[in-house]
């Protein structure tokens, strides 16, 4: 590559990532910022003093609302992998009838959209009595068609001799999908699993809904608290809470990008 | 002649049994998805057809009333023509961008790894801390937006009030918030293309723009053609941009389908007419999913 070529590069890389991350540069820098540089319109803080931070954990049981985000997103994380994996075991490992049927079952689910059922589901969980609980937040998202077409597609590249010879081995079915088919395919599995907790982590609708006290309320509600709550007047405090919210995901996005990338190519178009 | 059926039997036994063990083991996905998919959409159609009372119990038979209601609904309509722009100006724009980033940062170059992952970072970000971020920046006194316009000189823009500003800007945000996820897909895509196929068209001195035509475009199609049916249904799911930046407003201008549903059932108690709009988006996403595999199948170049 010539030189003069490879400076334009490096010059558009730079401009473009400069202008996609600028917002979460700003929320940062505006975190460390007084109400008086704020107002000013300082790009950098005078000082990187963490007294926003100090505050935004007084005015918000946000420490509880993080417990309850890793809790949600943990819990839809496992469960989604658990009943991901089983149901696409059943598809590639077992032929039995209506196996198409079932098949277009589920993909049949992804062409509801979520937001079209959440009417009767709201009144599910509550006649279920479970507003303001775990299991109401987590449950409805255990069962997921791209995850399970995910895991069928890693599945698929598994030897069919692995299986004949497991079954003379005296494996039995579960034994097989359990010591062979699981530890294989590790890596579908983080991906789904790194898929599932950042969804979740972010999701905002349902536990608007569903949550009506602070006791399991996650930090994207507290985002829309702390919002309404301090409009024009702390936004330095605002942000930190931005701050302390994305923290999480974006270690997981940066540790687990190439992972997430290539799985999520794979589940989408084999 | 006995030893046949004692043949079939056996493995008629032995076929069903494998129906019952794989039934154990998709049985978790369907309860799930009897109870929180297929259940809510029959009872979601079923109530679109009722009036009903304060907990969400069919009341009244109206028959087809709530649809009609909505059709004659000023609301309504404005609310469809909001979420058809909002489809109009995020879709194609945050495609493009995503497919320039991308083709960015699948050159080979020293640490391009790290431009990679910034580009991916929206995607780590949530919509509610997202639309906050974009809340301080589109604010009228303090926000980055303005104080730029000012020292150009140039007239300050309300950019969430102003009805013929606020649509844009949330779009703005929300072309943001999705790169991240688009960039992700379209540079999967990218580097799945054979390499040699390159290496022989820079053999024949095919420009840059040759190969990006003939080449990578026609060979990216169906990445790009997935990433433009999840765009759009993206784009009609959205909710969490309006609840924070606008709550719909100013008068309606950003009062898209989802956030029209949210209101009509959850604020305003109207479950059936609120129903019969949630027909209305499955009717949506139903027509962009047929599409996709109906155009899916003729236009787009599969390997």
């Amino acid at each position: 590559m010539r030189a003069w070529k490879k400076v334009i590069l490096y010059f558009l890389l730079i401009v473009t990532s400069l202008i996609m991350f600028f917002p979460i540069i700003y929320a940062f820098m505006i975190s460390f910022m007084t109400g008086g540089e704020i107002l000013s319109g300082k790009l950098l803080p005078s000082t990187f003093s963490f007294d926003n931070y100090v505050k935004v954990f007084d005015r918000l049981p946000l420490f509880n609302y993080l417990i309850n985000s890793f809790v949600v997103s943990l819990g839809v994380m496992l469960g989604q992998l658990v009943v991901c994996s089983l149901a696409a075991y059943a598809f590639v490992f077992i032929s039995f009838k209506g196996r198409d049927f079932i098949f277009f079952l589920f993909i049949s689910t992804m062409m509801i959209p979520w937001e079209a059922t959440m009417i009767p589901n709201f009144f599910t969980i509550q006649k279920l009595d479970w507003i303001n609980t775990y299991q109401g937040m987590t449950l409805p998202f255990f069962a997921l068609a791209f995850g399970t077409f995910l895991l069928r597609q890693h599945f698929k590249t598994i030897p069919k001799e692995l299986h004949e010879a497991s079954e003379i081995a005296g494996l039995s079915k579960f034994g097989f999908f359990f010591r062979v088919v699981l530890p294989v395919s590790k890596t579908s599995l983080v991906t789904l699993g790194a898929y599932g907790f950042l969804t979740t982590w972010n999701m905002y609708l349902w536990p608007l809904l569903v949550t009506t006290n602070n006791s399991v309320r996650t930090v994207q509600i507290g985002l829309k608290q702390l919002q309404s709550q301090e409009v024009a007047t702390e936004w330095g405090v605002v942000m930190a809470g931005v701050i302390v919210v994305i923290i999480p995901t974006l270690l997981l996005l940066f540790l687990g990008q190439k992972q997430l990338q290539k799985g999520l190519t794979q589940g989408a178009l084999k | 002649m006995t030893a046949i059926t004692k043949h079939r039997k056996i493995s008629n036994w032995k076929r069903s049994s494998n129906a019952r063990t794989a039934l154990l083991y998709l049985l978790p996905s369907i309860i799930l998805f009897t109870v929180f998919v297929f259940y809510p959409m029959f009872r979601t159609i079923y109530l679109s057809f009722f009036l009903t009372d304060q907990e969400g119990e069919a009341a009244i038979f109206v028959g087809l009333e709530n649809y009609a209601y909505l059709l004659e609904s000023d609301a309504f309509l404005n609310s469809i023509k909001a979420t058809f722009l909002f489809v109009l100006y995020t879709v194609p724009t945050g495609i493009i961008i995503a497919l320039i980033l991308a083709l960015l940062a699948n050159e080979k170059l020293k640490g391009i790894g790290f431009f990679r992952t910034i580009y991916a970072s929206t995607m780590g970000v949530s919509v509610a801390a997202s639309s906050v971020v974009w809340l301080f920046l589109f604010h009228p006194s303090v926000g980055m937006f303005n104080k730029f316009l000012n020292i150009f000189n140039l007239p300050q823009i309300e950019w969430l009030l102003d009805p013929t500003w606020a649509l844009f800007s949330v779009s703005l945000s929300t072309i943001w918030l999705n790169t991240g996820f688009s960039f992700l897909i379209i540079l999967g895509g990218l580097q799945n293309i054979d390499e040699y196929l390159y290496e022989s068209a820079r053999i024949d001195g095919a420009s840059y723009w040759y190969r990006l035509k003939r080449i990578t475009i026609p060979m990216l199609s169906p990445t790009l053609f997935f990433i433009i049916t999840i765009s759009l249904i993206n784009a009609f799911q959205t909710f969490g941009q309006i609840d924070i930046l606008t709550k719909g407003g100013p008068s309606q201008s950003t009062n898209l389908i989802v956030y029209s549903i949210y209101r009509e059932a959850f604020i305003n108690y109207q479950f059936g007419t609120a129903s019969a709009q949630a027909v209305f988006l499955f009717i949506c996403i139903l027509i962009v999913t047929i599409l996709q595999f109906k155009l899916g199948e003729k236009k787009v170049h599969y390997q």
